[in-house]
């Protein structure tokens, strides 16, 4: 694989597999710990989709917003939400990001501008326009990602947020990450565009489809939607092709996916194939790159042992963060 | 007591609600509009955002597309980015359209977050039924987000309330659902009552009692007090005399009024104007016989809303609403 004219500098490289290092580690560790029945949790891997998250991870502050949903570690990995905190919260301990009343599926880290995470399909795309009128009506260049997928793409909250975010020109960059599948039904069953980013015509902003495997290609689209965005010319929406790995969630028989078609998309695994390409053009070294895993793996180890030897929330917590100031009980 | 209030303007809910606003705005920059058609020249369909845009400009009377569920998940967002917008659905009953906005996000998000991003908006809306609107212009929705925890809840009954609550709403750290029941925003015969001016601010939780009596009492909320009070007058006539309880706000319930006047009383009726089938009368039923069971003369009688969709013939939508008499044949059924 050759070099790319169009690559960013070789810091950035480094970042962005860094981001698809941890994404990747973290996976692992989750999937080995579940199948061997350590851990317990519905778990909707992110495995496949690593190259999304670091494409936009790398050009985001740490005061741009990001919302997510549940198939979101990758997301909350991508904008820096600490690995302990995390972990514990999957695990539901009291050390958590949400001291355990959230879990996967609601992560918020406002110190890493993760700021929601839903479980309602399509519903984090209103929210965002939020965030990002809110950046508009404080005069700041903060700029709100907000991924979801392509079944997304269908339910009436994506419209609607992408309305409005057209016609006040949010600083919001919508990012379809377009596995091809809304948990059992093939995109072509659901949706009857070819690409989802012609959807944007309607909402008067620019529409992009990307390899969302390439992280150069990616990289690129992402700064320059992010950029437009923190310019204050408006939204885009950005549709990264890409592929669900393990299937909708952990326990998913995936008989609905074509066998061939998942064997092809996995000997294609976007994170060894870029770890390859970064080694034979020179921007890292086996050794660096092998350290950099080692790191991760022991900052995993570290978050894991951390989680695990945390407690489950008092019981008292089962009331507390209703309300601001409400008493409430059973 | 608002009735005693000689010394203010009288004023119409509408123009409270607008008045509330106002100060609000004025008071603090983050505090924003968004809904359909609020900015001028109309100023709303009610003509209760009236003058504002002018006043504080376009970018914070916010006129949206027909988007109900961008209308709240924008408001969601920018109250957890530090804003407190206040949005307006134009109708209760749209209210379906957006309902993941309002109960999964606006009322679970503080929680799931583990208390870290609190969610201060206000949804405004006009709610009820006697416009002759029919079935989807109509209801009175309330249940659906006391039945959800993360929620406040408030229904003035005057406009002096109205304002009140609404500064309180409006500064208040979690989401809060404004009632307004729209026969009394521009009835000033009727519903128009003396506003204090200013920043004048009424807590959550504190029911009114509107009228003082000994032998029945008559709990409700919203325009439905009006009914009420008309009741009260009217049985007193005969000697029943009926204490009126405003509750003001259903989340949360000043629950110690309610009962401290029912243990007094002995007796009481609930009047609301939703359909009577799970409607907060239930609740409040429910609470009055929990706490009161050996102290009451007789069970708590419920009166509400017809359990049928709303009609339009304006002979059956006005059987469908509670009526005073409705309010009197329950009285006398408890106090024979
Ligand atoms: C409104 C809503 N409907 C249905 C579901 C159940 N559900 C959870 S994920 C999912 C598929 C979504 O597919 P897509 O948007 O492509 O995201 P992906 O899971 O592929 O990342 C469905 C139907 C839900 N969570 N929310
Ligand atoms: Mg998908």
């Amino acid at each position: 694989m050759s070099e790319r004219p169009d690559a960013p500098d070789r810091d950035t490289l480094l970042a962005m597999f860094e981001i698809q290092s941890r994404i990747k580690l973290c996976d692992e560790r989750f999937r080995s710990m579940l199948t061997s029945g350590q851990i317990q949790l519905i778990y909707y891997s992110p495995r496949g989709q690593e190259c999304i998250s670091a494409g936009w991870g790398v050009h985001l502050r740490p005061d741009d917003y990001v919302v997510t949903i549940y198939r979101g570690l990758h997301d909350h990995l991508a904008k820096g939400v600490p690995l302990r905190e995390l972990w514990a919260e999957f695990l539901g301990r009291a050390t958590g990001t949400c001291k355990g009343k959230g879990g996967p599926m609601h992560i918020t880290h406002p110190e890493s501008g993760l700021m929601v995470t839903t479980g309602i399909v399509g519903s984090g795309i209103p929210i965002a326009n939020g965030f990002g009128l809110a950046a508009q009506l404080n005069g700041t260049d903060q700029v709100t990602v907000v991924n979801f997928g392509d079944g997304a793409s269908n339910i009436g909250a994506f419209h609607e947020g992408l309305n409005m975010a057209g016609v006040w020109k949010l600083p919001v960059v919508f990012v379809c990450q377009n596995n091809l599948y809304g948990e059992h039904t093939p995109m072509a069953m659901s949706t009857p565009v070819e690409y989802i980013s012609e959807r944007a015509a309607s909402y008067g902003m620019p529409g992009v489809t990307v390899n969302g495997n390439d992280p150069v290609a990616t990289w690129k689209v992402m700064g320059e939607a992010v950029a437009r965005a923190r310019a204050g010319e408006g939204p885009t929406l950005v549709e990264a092709r890409t592929y669900r790995f393990h299937g909708h969630l952990m326990g998913d028989a995936m008989e609905y996916m074509d066998k061939d078609e998942r064997k092809a998309a996995m000997e294609a695994d976007p994170v060894p194939a870029f770890r390859a390409w970064l080694l034979d053009n020179g921007h890292a070294t086996e050794e660096q790159l092998a350290e950099l895993e080692e790191t991760i793996t022991a900052a995993i180890d570290d978050a894991v042992e951390f989680a695990m030897n945390s407690p489950y929330p008092d019981a008292d917590e089962l009331y507390t963060d209703v309300y601001a100031d409400l008493t409430v009980s059973k | 007591m608002s009735q005693t209030d000689t010394d203010h303007p009288v004023l119409t809910l509408a123009m409270a609600v607008n008045q509330a606003l106002d100060v609000a705005m004025g008071l603090d920059e983050k505090v924003f509009l968004l809904g359909e058609d609020i900015a001028e020249p109309s100023g709303g369909v009610y003509k209760v955002t009236k003058g504002l845009s002018t006043k504080y400009g376009t970018h914070r009377v916010r006129k949206t597309a027909i988007s109900e569920t961008a209308i709240i998940g924008a408001a969601v967002g920018a109250a957890i980015a530090g804003h407190r917008p206040v949005a307006e659905i134009m109708m209760f009953d749209f209210i379906a359209t957006c309902l993941d906005q309002v109960t999964n996000h606006a009322g679970k998000i503080r929680y799931m977050s583990g208390g870290q991003t609190p969610v201060p908006l206000v949804i405004r809306t006009s709610a009820g039924a006697g416009r002759g609107f029919g079935a989807q212009h109509s209801e009175l929705l309330e249940a659906w987000c006391v039945h959800t925890p993360g929620i406040k809840v408030v229904v003035p009954s005057t406009p002096a309330d109205a304002k009140g609550l609404l500064l309180t709403a409006i500064f208040d750290d979690d989401p809060v659902l404004f009632i307004e029941q729209m026969m009394m925003y521009w009835d000033a015969k009727r519903y128009g009552g003396p506003v204090p001016p200013g920043d004048v601010r009424i807590p959550f939780g504190v029911a009114d009692i509107k009228r003082e009596g000994s032998d029945v009492t008559l709990v409700s909320y919203g325009r439905q007090v009006h009914d009420c009070l008309a009741t009260a007058e009217k049985l007193a006539a005969d000697g029943i005399s009926c204490e009126v309880v405003d509750l003001r706000t259903l989340v949360p319930c000043d629950e110690a009024t309610v009962l401290a006047s029912v243990s007094k009383t002995k007796r009481a009726v609930v009047v609301h104007e939703a359909v009577t089938r799970c409607g907060f009368g239930a609740e409040l039923s429910s609470r009055i016989h929990e706490e009161l069971f050996g102290e009451l003369a007789a069970p708590v009688q419920r009166v509400g809303g017809a359990n049928t969709p709303i009609p339009y013939a304006t002979n059956l939508e006005s059987d469908f609403l509670p009526q005073v008499a409705d309010i009197e044949a329950a009285v006398r059924r408890i106090t024979g």
